[in-house]
This record gives structure tokens, sequence and C-alpha cells, in this order.
């Protein structure tokens, strides 16, 4: 009878039912990490560089076929963890080839005559006996390719996480590894460790935060996947003092991630002073990631709620934009600009997000493309601009740079007439579906402040331009190194990706438009 | 006992971390402080589920407790690497990067 009574009692075991086939991008990349780790382990030193390059490319270029298989698949999967929906594949799509083309930069070793821009051993002290033997004998640190598989694997399950755990899980998957590779500069490494410090520190806070918040929205709603708290939400109208505190301290910690004012402060001293490779990844990917996230926990989990958190976001993306782009104008460190030009950008997307409509949504993807060709453009332009203490980040050693490498410079222009949104670039279009969806959506006024917060940008990057082409060259001004064909590459594709977007941008548009909206 | 106790107790130790993080200087305090935020959520998610008779709180403490865990050996990585080539675990100090 005791029996009996137990198997009614307990509910069945179900086997869990894995989609095999819908979840196979993240898969390959994650799983290639693991392998990535293990050819650390057991493969000499001499050939590992080859077999993880070889293993990193087959692993991406695999992981863009599969996302490319999948363009009519429409599905919850993993339990209800994670989602397949045209605008999750198309941003998946698009770090997958951000993360090539940033992968190409990292590999990267015909610029500085000691290697690659990763130090020889990250253990070693900076200026140590240690550390000359090992760049000496010629040694690289092959371990950051495990990392970069690993955050790429963090960064494709980011914007399609379905619940509260796998958004928290994918958040430290992709900035665990973010947050070691962005101390192991070759060069200035106490600028790198500090950086990474800085990152780590104010990262880890930022994800406490996103995970209390998770904590009270589970309280509020008695589970952490999205469309059941969506449902609790429409099910229980009016406001609950938990649910706007919870809705707070999730932002918070996404909106750290995107680098929005007020949660700015870590994004000009990590995108400074980490290895510039991985800065222009990191700027250009992390950033899609997070935006997609953002979108999906706010469109989806909380769309019910839009009346309390416009508000909110119209102020913080003002303040990012004006903050963005006024402080930018005082920098003169190239890295340091372009990283506060990327805080500015990321509040014009910001106007995307606050559109709350489907235009928003395909504008701020949109936006989200263009700038992250054109990022990692600029910044596999100042991996080449060297002196002999390594790349010349300094704007006075980029005065005169045009008289002395005109074509270098011109594709630096190019990339920031597109930061800027000079029509005919991928940045014009960007600017423009995002402010034509946020007028249709109501926010004239802030559409107003966007367009001074661009005029003061255009200032600061047409400035450049103006130093490159319109000042005599001294003999303090930089060289162009010749690259190897990794950057050229990645180079031309950024630079291909600005032109073609911004003269025929119409294909990609409607691709966008066709996939349509977040599958609940 | 009433689970909205844990609920307010985990609130309280939020608080006190989140305040560890901003005001104390040695990286080691400040990551112990950002290591009792997590713990704080996981005392929630746990209360939570004890409220809502569901199992998925306890289930995201468990993974919680893993992901703090590799955060800790990332982060002490970071910090042990700044000690030994500043003989300071301070917050304050490396200040090479500003404006």
């Amino acid at each position: 009878m005791i029996a009996v009574v137990l198997a009614t009692d307990a509910t069945p075991w179900v086997m869990p039912s894995i989609e095999y086939r819908l979840l196979a991008p993240i898969l390959i990349v994650l799983g290639a990490g693991v392998i990535s780790v293990l050819i650390e382990a057991f493969l000499p030193r001499s050939v590992r560089r080859p077999i993880q390059l070889t293993l990193v490319f087959t692993a991406l270029i695999a992981a863009l076929i599969a996302i490319i298989s999948l363009h009519d698949d429409r599905a919850v999967v993993g339990q209800g963890a994670l989602v397949v929906d045209g605008p999750g594949l198309i941003m998946q799509g698009t770090i997958v080839v951000i993360a090539i083309l940033g992968a190409l930069l990292m590999a990267e070793r015909g610029l500085d005559p000691s290697g690659d821009a990763f130090a020889p051993r990250a253990s070693a002290l900076p200026g140590s006996e240690d550390e000359r033997q090992f760049t000496a004998r010629g040694y690289f640190q092959t371990e950051i390719w495990a990392f970069f598989l690993f955050a790429v694997g963090g960064m494709l399950m980011f914007p399609v996480s379905n619940d509260l755990l796998m958004m928290f899980v994918a958040l430290e998957v992709m900035s665990l590894p973010l947050y070691l590779l962005a101390g192991m500069a070759r060069r200035r490494r106490l600028l790198s460790q500090e950086a990474a410090l800085k990152y780590f520190v104010l990262g880890a806070f930022s994800s406490a935060f996103f995970l209390y918040g998770s904590a009270l929205l589970y309280g509020f709603s008695g589970s952490i996947s999205f469309p059941v708290i969506a449902e609790k939400l429409a099910a229980n109208p009016g406001q609950s003092a938990l649910v706007l505190i919870a809705m707070a301290l999730v932002a918070a910690g996404l909106l750290f991630k995107i680098g929005a004012v007020p949660f700015h402060q870590w994004t000009p001293d990590v995108y400074q002073g980490a290895p510039t490779p991985l800065t222009g990844f990191m700027a250009a990917a992390v950033k899609i990631a997070a935006f997609g996230a953002l979108l999906r926990l706010f469109y989806v989990a909380l769309g019910g709620m839009r009346w309390d958190w416009i508000p909110v976001m119209w102020v913080i993306a003002a303040l990012t934009m004006v903050v963005g782009s006024v402080i930018a104008l005082t920098q003169s460190d190239i890295k340091r600009m372009l990283a506060y030009s990327s805080i500015a950008q990321a509040g014009f997307i910001l106007l995307g997000v606050i559109a709350a409509s489907p235009e928003g949504l395909a504008g701020a993807i949109f936006y989200l493309i263009s700038y992250s060709f054109t990022t990692i453009g600029a910044f596999a332009i100042i991996m080449l601009v060297r002196d002999d203490t390594g790349e010349a980040t300094h704007l006075s050693k980029w005065a005169g740079l045009g008289r002395k490498s005109p074509f270098v410079a011109s594709i630096f222009a190019l990339f920031m007439l597109s930061l800027a949104g000079i029509p005919l670039t991928s940045g014009f279009i960007g600017k423009f579906s995002v402010f034509t969806a946020a007028i249709e959506a109501g926010n004239t006024w802030l559409v107003i402040v966007a367009v001074v917060a661009s005029l003061i940008a255009a200032f600061f990057y047409l400035r450049v331009v103006v130093l490159m082409f319109f000042t005599e060259p001294t003999e303090e001004t930089a060289t162009v190194a010749v690259p190897s064909v990794f950057t050229t590459i990645a180079l031309a594709a950024g630079a291909t990706v600005t032109v073609l977007l911004g003269i025929v941008p119409q294909p990609l548009l409607e691709l966008i438009i066709h996939a349509g909206v977040f599958v609940r | 006992m009433n689970p909205s106790n844990y609920i307010i107790l985990s609130a309280l130790l939020f608080g006190i971390g989140a305040t560890g993080v901003l005001v104390r200087r040695n990286a080691i305090v400040v990551f112990m402080s950002v290591e009792l935020m997590l713990n704080a959520s996981n005392l929630a998610f746990v209360a939570f589920a004890r409220m809502h008779g569901n199992l998925d709180g306890q289930v995201v403490a468990f993974f919680v407790m893993v992901v703090a865990a590799a955060e800790v050996v990332v982060g002490l990585a970071i910090i042990v690497q700044i000690f030994r080539s500043r003989r300071s675990a301070s917050i304050d100090e490396p200040n090479l990067l500003k404006y």
C-alpha cells in the first residue's frame, strides 16, 4: 500500500528534452572552449598557437553557419531557459562575426617587435627579470583563446536567455574571462592590471545588484521565467514597491554592462588599460550582448511595466548622450576618447529601447550592428599607429598622420565620420532609424537632446580628422606599422561594412524587420 | 518562523555588503563585501522559494554558489597580481588611469 501511495504522490520524473540542433551555436562555442583548455593542458607549447587558432576560427565559423541555418526557427528551448527568435539570432550572428574579427586582431603578431598584444606571462611581475626572460625567449600566452571562447559563449547566451538564472549565468560567463583578459596587456602592464581590478570590482558589484533584483522579481512572481513574470505583472497591475525596487536593481546591473551614465565610470579606464585588440572586441561585442539582454528583459518580462521604466530611461538616455559627448571633448588619449564616444553611442541606442516598439527594436539592432563594425575597425587602426614605446595613443602623436600615411588615416577618418553620423556611412542610417522610432513613439524632446549631443560628438570626431589631415607632421608623429593579413582582413571588413551599410542599408533593414519581435 | 523575516535579514545583509564595497579600501575586504551581497541574494531566493512553495529559488541558489566560487578564482588572481606588483591591496592606490 505504501508503495502505491508513494507512486501517486511523487510527480513522475520526466527526462528533460534538450534541443541540440537549436542550441548548436552556443554548444559549439562553449565546447570549443573546453577543448581549448584541454589543449593548454596536454599539448607542448610550440604547437599550441596554430592548433588554438584553427580551433577558434573553425568553432566560430561553425557557429555562424549554425546560426544562419536556424534563420526560420522560432522556439523556446532548454526547458524554457533560452529562446531562438529573429532578433536573438541576428544579435548572435553579429556577435560571432565580431568575434571572428576580434580573434583576427588578437592573433596579430606583426606589429609589436616582441610579439602579440598580450603579456608573455601574465604572472610575471611588470618590469621584473622574469618578464624580460619570458619576452626574450619569445613566450606567448595561448590561454587567451580559452578565455576568449568562453566569453563569446557567454555573449551568445546573454541576448537569448529567457529566465533570470540563465541571464545571470550568461552575464558571468561573459564577464569573468574578460576581467582576466583586460589585465594581460604586453605593454603598460600596470595600467592593464589596474583596468582589470577596476573592471572586476565594479563588474562584480553590478552583477550582485542584478542578482538581488532577480531575487525580488522571483519573490514577486514566484517564477524566474520571463513570460511568467510578464503574466504575473499583467495579473497584478498597479505599482508594487517590490517590483519597482527589483526593476531598478536589475536595470542597474544591465546598464552597467552597456556603460550608461551613471554606471559608466569603469568604461574609460578599462578601454584605455586593456590590450587594444581586446578593447575593440569588447567595445563591440559586449555592447551587442548587453543591449540584447536589456531589450529582452524590458520588452518581454517587464513590458507591462513600461510606463514605470520609460521615464527613468529617458533621464538615463539623455544623461548618457550628453555626458559621454561632453567629456569626450576634453580627452587627449584616443582610446579614452573612443571610450567616452562608446558611452554616448550607448545613449543613442537607448533611444531605440525607450521607443518600446518594433521599429525601436529594429533601429536599436541596426545601430548596434553598424556601431560594432565601425568600432572594431577604429581600434584596429589604433593598433597600427605606433612609436617606439608601443601604441601611440596620445592625440598629439596623431597630428599630421594624414600627411605621413594618407591611406590608413583616411580609413580612420571614415570610421570617425560614421561614428559622428555623417550621411553615406552606416552611422547615419543607424542614427536616422533610432531617431525616427523615437519620434514615432512621441519622444520628440529626447530626439532634440540626441541631435544636440550628436553635434557635440561630431565636434570631437571631426577634431581627430582635422588633426590628422590639416596639421603638419612633427618628429612626435607616430608611424603606421604594416599589419599582417589578420589585421588587414579585420580592418577591411570593418571599413567595407561601414560603407556598405551607409550606401545600401535596405537589405539589412529588411532582414531585421523581417526577423520580427521577441518570442515569448 | 515567518519567512518574511528572512527577506528583511537578506536586505540588511545586502545593504551591509553594498556599504562595504563603497566604504572599505582594501581590495580583499571589498571583494568579501561583494560575496556578502551575493549570499544575501541567495538567502532571499531561498526564503522566497519557501514562501512560494516551489524549488526555482533553491536551484538558483546552487548556481549562484558556483558562480561565486568562479568569481573568487578570477578576483583573487587579479588582486594577488596587483598586490605583487604594487605591494599593496588598496583599491585607491592604483590611480594611473584617470581623466
